[in-house]
């Protein structure tokens, strides 16, 4: 496959470097748009290098709150976002990680109909049963809380799953050995499994971060008040129909925030999942 | 320390597949006991019902006079070395074999003291700080036994532990486990499908053969009068040579015909089997006397030198045959020789296979 024929390989470089000047111009665009003063944006064409309202651009979005989303701040829908995406990762993680055990290292009466129930809801999206989980928020009183925007989206069967698969490769002996050496259940989770999860578990919540982060339709339905949104539907609330009335440039300064942590969050956790991959064996 | 005894032992799997059918065996305190047999005989299933890894449908196994059928693997003070070590991956060596101890709460600094008095004994102080796969085979196999040894239990079990490693290394760590064994004086019970390591491991060697025993005894008592034809073919190498007979009264005949005579042998059955192993063939120089004896005629068919000893395969009465000659064999392909099975050396069967 690799060839060293200096003609493949600057076309190879060139097809590489328009590949990542589609992906990445339309990003840089929109953090030069944040640079520039409102009156900059709406009269085109727009620079192509920063302008100067870098500072006061991103503290009046951080800090001073926008008009068309109540006066609440980006920082505060940073909060709620970030909230919503680690309750939904780590919440995910744990409930399914203890389901695939279950499921994987105990013989139960019921144990094939509880991973077939587990199973059928990969069939179910979240729009499908979008009015009866609504319908059950609401009688629970749930609306604009955190506990309504996560729980409903918690339970995974994606990710019980994946563990499973993962944990059926674990060899019968070890867990023998454990026995042996006087581990019961819970030890045996704590001190084998979990270690052993580690790539698995960083792989998992990296992907369930962003999910979450990215999450669209339920927070739409579930927050009516604006300090409780999430910045993707804040940016969602702060394009009005009529372009004037849209601060353009504190809806790039959103955006360009609101892209930081995920890639964050992939950077840092990339790094550790890769230590792991390397690191463990089975 | 203590003694192990299995009463009567049964396994019936769901589906009602007994995998292993009433056994008996009693092993006395410091004994190693090797468990033999060809795959599927169900001598692992026994194992694991001793170390409380599988349920015992039927009968009983004490450890130390105490019935232990209810009780958990963890607390019936057994260490259990596995064929694939399973070896916990992400703990080092150290850890590895400290786990149990953590598990039993033991103080920090006798622990310490455990794993380093162990870990000199098997030579793996220099590789605690490793993790499993950082070494090779046989250190790791090492390990497994440090595991073992350092919760200096009552009964050490062995589930075919030297079968993942090579021909060479697996001689070694024969010769270091009887001598560990030996040295700690833990009963221990020992799986294994090799015959040679049955043979050389055993203070008392189990022969068994689909779910049941076929013959309990001291390794060399079982080569020297095999039970059955099941125990001549498995325990030797090369096996135990059979050639099938029939009796008619006065005689044996062989399966091409040939009348051999048998002086001083009593055979009833119809049906009979003639054993002897490979080494106890004797040329005929046509003077010497075979009372009781059996004179048979071979057909070399071929030779296979290996260097001290040679094997000669040939044929008697339409069954093939190897015999096994010290040093160099003169015999050519097609060569027709006489040869003689002492009385003393003769094996017969009857016609199911039981030693008459």
């Amino acid at each position: 496959m690799i060839q060293n024929n200096p003609i493949s390989r600057i076309v190879a470089h060139i097809v590489l470097i328009i590949g990542i000047l589609i992906v990445a111009f339309p990003i840089y665009y929109a953090f030069i748009a944040s640079t520039q003063s409102l009156q900059d944006i709406m009269r085109p064409p727009l620079s192509l290098l920063p302008g100067g309202h870098f500072w006061e651009n991103y503290t009046t979005a951080l800090f001073g709150g926008i008009g068309r989303i109540g006066g609440v701040g980006v920082g505060r829908l940073l909060i709620n976002t970030t909230i919503m995406a680690l309750a939904i990762a780590v919440g995910k993680i744990i409930i399914s990680i203890l389901s695939a055990y279950a499921i994987v290292f105990f013989r139960f009466p019921g144990r094939m109909i509880f991973f077939w129930l587990i199973f059928i809801t990969l069939m179910l999206p979240v729009e499908v049963r979008i009015l009866p989980t609504y319908k059950v928020m609401v009688d629970l009183g749930l609306i604009d809380t955190y506990t309504g925007l996560t729980v409903p989206l918690m339970a995974s069967a994606t990710a019980t799953l994946l563990f499973r698969q993962f944990f059926m490769t674990i060899p019968g002996e070890l867990v023998e050995a454990a026995r042996v050496d006087g581990a019961g259940p819970w030890r045996f989770f704590k001190d084998i499994l979990l270690p052993l999860s580690k790539t698995n578990i960083a792989a998992l919540f990296v992907i369930l971060f962003i999910y979450g982060w990215t999450q669209y339709l339920w927070p739409l339905l579930m927050t009516n008040r604006n300090d409780m949104t999430t910045i993707v539907i804040g940016l969602r609330k702060m394009i009005s129909f009529a372009d004037a009335d849209t601060e353009w440039h504190l809806v790039m300064v959103t955006c360009i925030l609101a892209i930081l942590p995920p890639v964050l969050v992939v950077v840092l956790m990339q790094r550790w999942f890769v230590r792991g991959l390397v690191e463990t064996e089975k | 320390m203590a003694s192990v005894e299995l009463t009567n032992v049964r396994k019936v799997y769901a589906g009602a597949v007994e995998a292993v059918k009433g056994v008996d065996i009693a092993i006395k305190d410091g004994a190693l006991c090797v468990l033999v047999g060809p795959s599927g005989c169900g001598k692992s299933t026994l194992l694991r019902m001793i170390a409380g890894l599988e349920s015992i449908t039927d009968g009983t196994v004490k450890i130390d006079n105490k019935v232990v059928n209810d009780l958990g693997p963890a607390e019936r003070d057994i260490a259990m070395v596995f064929q694939n070590y399973a070896l916990y991956p992400h703990m080092k060596v150290y850890d590895n074999m400290a786990y149990g101890l953590r598990n039993r709460g033991m103080p920090k600094d006798q622990i310490d003291k455990r794993v380093r008095e162990a870990a000199a004994t098997l030579e793996l102080t220099h590789l605690l700080e490793r993790r499993p796969k950082e070494l090779s085979g046989g250190q790791r196999q090492r390990v497994a036994m440090g595991r073992a040894i350092v919760r200096n239990p009552k009964v050490f079990l062995f589930d075919e532990p030297l079968s993942n490693l090579d021909a060479k290394l697996r001689g070694q760590m024969r010769v270091e486990i009887k001598n560990l064994q030996r040295q700690l004086g833990v009963t221990s019970v020992y799986v294994t499908h090799d015959q040679l390591e049955a043979m050389t491991l055993a203070d008392i060697l189990v022969v068994m053969n689909a779910g049941a025993v076929e013959q309990i005894g001291a390794p060399l008592d079982i080569y020297e009068k095999p039970a059955s034809t099941f125990v001549a073919s498995f325990i030797g190498a090369p096996p135990m040579n059979l050639i099938p007979v029939t009796s008619d009264g006065s005689g044996l005949i062989l399966k091409d015909g040939t009348r051999i005579g048998a002086q001083g042998l009593a055979v009833t059955d119809k049906d009979a089997i003639i054993g002897f192993r490979p080494e106890d063939l004797e040329v005929a120089t046509g003077t010497e006397s075979h009372v009781g004896g059996l004179l048979l005629d071979l057909k070399v068919l071929g030779v296979e030198p290996v260097g001290a000893e040679s094997y000669v395969y040939g044929i008697i009465g339409g069954e093939r045959v190897v015999v096994r000659v010290a040093g160099r064999s003169v015999s050519q392909p097609d060569d027709h020789l006489r040869v003689i099975i002492p009385k003393e050396k003769l094996h017969l069967f009857g016609g199911n296979g039981k030693r008459l």
